[in-house]
């Protein structure tokens, strides 16, 4: 997994609350059994005129100009400007990929939607929580200049703006471990394989009817 | 100090590590696997050289996009059309043989939609902690069990660990006193709990359900009721164990026999919250007061009682909620002040793992029985949940009843509810629908979907509006 230490990016906005994972990455895109190339796919339906096709030639279609990501002042965007409860939905981990494979690094929103928030994570991006009344500053000053740019500094935990204004947030300590140092969750907690052998000993022990007959009828 | 609450209990007989930074390391006994969200997580695995933990945890059954006509089903996997979809359901079956993972395969009488399947099968038991790559996965927790959605990374790491890192969660409690008017199911106080705390009301808790109404549901509704906690905004929902549970788990092919089940039952017996353990929140709904719901919006949340009046967003001051209400009537093409009767409807889906189950069924039946499917309605669709659920049905001639009013039976799997395979809405058309989302497109793009229960489909189904399920049943129609 890629770290994040500190990011300073173009912002782009999505100024709309409850955008829920179908947006982000529409269902006809989560056939494909690999994880990268979705990106083009990023909020397909509100960024295409017509209706996005997995395998499709992306390049060919036509753009709703109205959508911001379409427009010159927001290319190159690392950081996604959000509204409450973004990514609520379902539990696809899609909808990061296609984020991260966009270029989005960091997504800024008063809430986030809790699988959403936890699978960002797992992806190398993150999700920072401000109160309504930053976000809706940070729209405010987004949208009155071009080439607006945040920096977000998860060792220090502060977001600071064009003017210098610094936002505080709050994130879990073991997951802002994880992300600085880029870890593979999966190496870690096998650190604490000998733990999992003797709570699962001792847990068949006290319920052995957890440990029956799945998969052993093809062994 | 307080005593604990049901989530509680689960969380501690699951702890494997606390650590430090308030995280925990908690053990998965059951891990359900589909088509959609495995792939990567296989192909992890196999780069990083990992084999699973405990292939006993896990369990696989293809459903979000296996075709559902029956024509198209008879040729199993390798007759799927859509390229795209074969390839996953082929992929899952290649990983399970690979990683030897018990799977039950398209064409298999036990196949059917993961939430149905795992406790049909017994496979999801009380007690247990259940995860699987899907949000619906709350599911399970109707038989007092810690289950959850989780993400693809989390998917590979619950086969490489048995384990996850967890934050616990607060406590919430719903309880819903009182009992339920005829006429109104568990869909509709999940729909009328979602109207009174929102999309986003519980999220950061784990969801209990309680009270009278609670209790007197059937394990069919509990699960109804839990399978919607996270459109509640809440990953897990629960309800203690009781004599209906234990009923309902009883003699199930995975479900302890003999000596096993006497000490499984002793331990179950501890699976409530005790009467002293303290909720962070308490929500209360009275039983009376839950109408038959419609959704008329994009958001579950935006739900009214049958009798209601669409909203009209220039009365609404807060600009964030006017906006969404304005945007939402747009997509879905409905007027302000307009009656949730007068909604025609082009389609009806009844079926998904909210509603796909033979309650769901018998409920749908004994409103369509002896009539037929208004004209209006260009396609009624019956999905059952399993291929278990289907031959009850059978057993049972539903689908005789079903097919003799207009609507059509077809194959288990997710199907219309989020129109992965061929059944879909076409671009502005309306569809009553048991399912569990009403998101913008989820149905099919342009889609507007409308979500309520199986009984309120079939109602619609029929008259071609919505019209309220106790006017069919006082006339005795
Ligand atoms: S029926 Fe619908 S909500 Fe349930 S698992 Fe399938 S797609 Fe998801």
């Amino acid at each position: 997994m890629k770290s994040f230490t500190v990011l300073e990016g173009l912002v782009a906005p999505m100024d709309r609350a409850n955008v829920d994972t179908d947006m982000i990455i529409p269902k006809q895109f989560l056939k494909s059994i690999k994880r990268s190339g979705f990106g083009p796919n990023l909020f397909d339906e509100m960024r295409y005129l017509d209706e996005g096709q997995p395998g499709q030639d992306n390049s060919q279609r036509p753009l709703n100009p109205d959508f911001p990501l379409n427009q010159k002042r927001y290319q190159g965007a690392s950081i996604l400007l959000a509204r409450e409860n973004f990514g609520c939905g379902s539990s696809r981990e899609h909808a990061p990929w296609a984020l991260e494979d966009y270029g989005f690094r960091c997504i800024v929103a008063p809430s986030f939607a809790d699988i959403f928030y936890n699978n960002c994570f797992k992806n190398g991006i993150l999700p920072v929580v401000l109160t309504p009344e930053q976000v809706d500053q940070l729209f405010t000053e987004l949208y009155a200049e071009q080439g607006y740019q945040l920096k977000v500094d998860l060792e220090q935990q502060q977001l600071q703006t064009p003017e210098g204004e610094v936002f505080r947030f709050e994130v879990d300590p073991a997951r802002k471990h994880c992300l600085l140092q880029g870890l593979d969750d999966i190496g870690v907690t096998l650190e604490s394989a000998e733990a999992i052998r003797s709570f699962e000993q001792r847990w068949r022990q006290r319920s052995p009817w957890l440990f029956g007959v799945l998969g052993q009828e093809q062994r | 100090m307080a005593g604990l609450t049901l989530y509680d209990k689960l969380w501690r007989n699951h702890l494997v590590e606390q650590r430090d930074d308030g995280s925990a390391l908690i053990y998965i006994d059951r891990h359900l696997i589909h088509e959609v969200t495995s792939p990567q997580a296989f192909e992890g695995l196999r780069l990083a050289g990992r084999r699973p933990w405990r292939l006993g945890a896990n369990l696989a059954v293809p459903d979000h996009n296996v075709p559902t006509s029956t024509a198209e089903r008879a040729g199993g996997v390798a007759g799927i059309i859509d390229e795209v979809s074969r390839l996953q359901v082929q992929t899952l079956d290649d990983n399970c043989l690979a990683f030897d993972i018990t799977e039950i395969p398209i064409n298999d009488v036990r196949q059917g939609i993961v939430h149905v399947v795992g406790p049909e099968q017994g496979a999801t038991l009380p007690g247990m902690t259940v995860v699987c790559g899907d949000s619906h996965t709350s599911t399970h927790g109707a038989l007092g069990a810690l289950a959850h959605g989780i993400g693809t990374s989390e998917v590979e790491h619950v086969l490489a660990t048995q384990c996850l890192v967890q934050q616990k969660m607060k406590n919430m409690l719903v309880r819903v006193d009182g009992s339920l008017l005829p006429g109104v199911t568990a869909k509709d106080v999940a729909l009328a709990i979602i109207g009174q705390i929102g999309t986003a009301g519980g999220t950061g808790y784990a969801i209990e359900f309680g009270g009278d109404v609670v209790r007197a549901m059937s394990m069919e509704g509990r699960m109804t009721l839990c399978n919607m906690s996270i459109e509640a905004g809440a990953r897990m929902g629960m309800v203690a164990v009781d004599a209906t549970t234990l009923e309902y788990v009883r003699g199930r092919t995975y479900s302890p026999s003999g000596e096993l089940w006497t000490a499984a039952v002793e331990a179950w017996s501890d699976l409530h919250s005790d009467d002293d353990a303290e909720f962070d929140r308490v929500v209360t709904l009275r039983g009376e007061d839950i109408q038959p719901q419609v959704t008329w919006g994009t958001s579950p949340e935006m739900v009214l009682p049958i009798d209601g009046i669409l909203p009209d967003p220039a009365q609404i001051e807060n600009p964030s909620r006017r906006e969404g209400t304005r945007r939402a009537l747009e997509y879905m093409g409905l007027s302000p002040g307009m009656a949730i009767t007068d909604i025609r409807l082009d389609r009806v889906f009844i079926g998904s793992c909210t509603n796909s189950r033979i309650e769901d069924l018998r409920a749908a039946a004994a409103v369509v029985r002896g009539k037929r499917v208004a004209a209006s309605v260009k396609q009624a669709l019956v999905v059952p949940g399993s291929g278990l659920v289907k031959a009850q049905a059978e057993a049972e001639g539903l689908d005789r009843i079903f097919i003799d009013a207009g609507l059509e039976w077809r194959e288990p799997g997710c199907s219309m509810c989020l129109a992965m395979n061929a059944d879909k809405l076409g671009s502005g058309e309306h569809c009553a629908s048991t399912s569990n989302r009403n998101f913008e497109g989820r149905q099919g793009t342009g889609g507007r979907t409308h979500l309520v229960s199986p009984a309120m489909a079939a109602a619609a189904a029929i008259a071609g509006h919505f019209i309220d399920i106790r006017s069919l049943q006082e006339t005795g129609a």
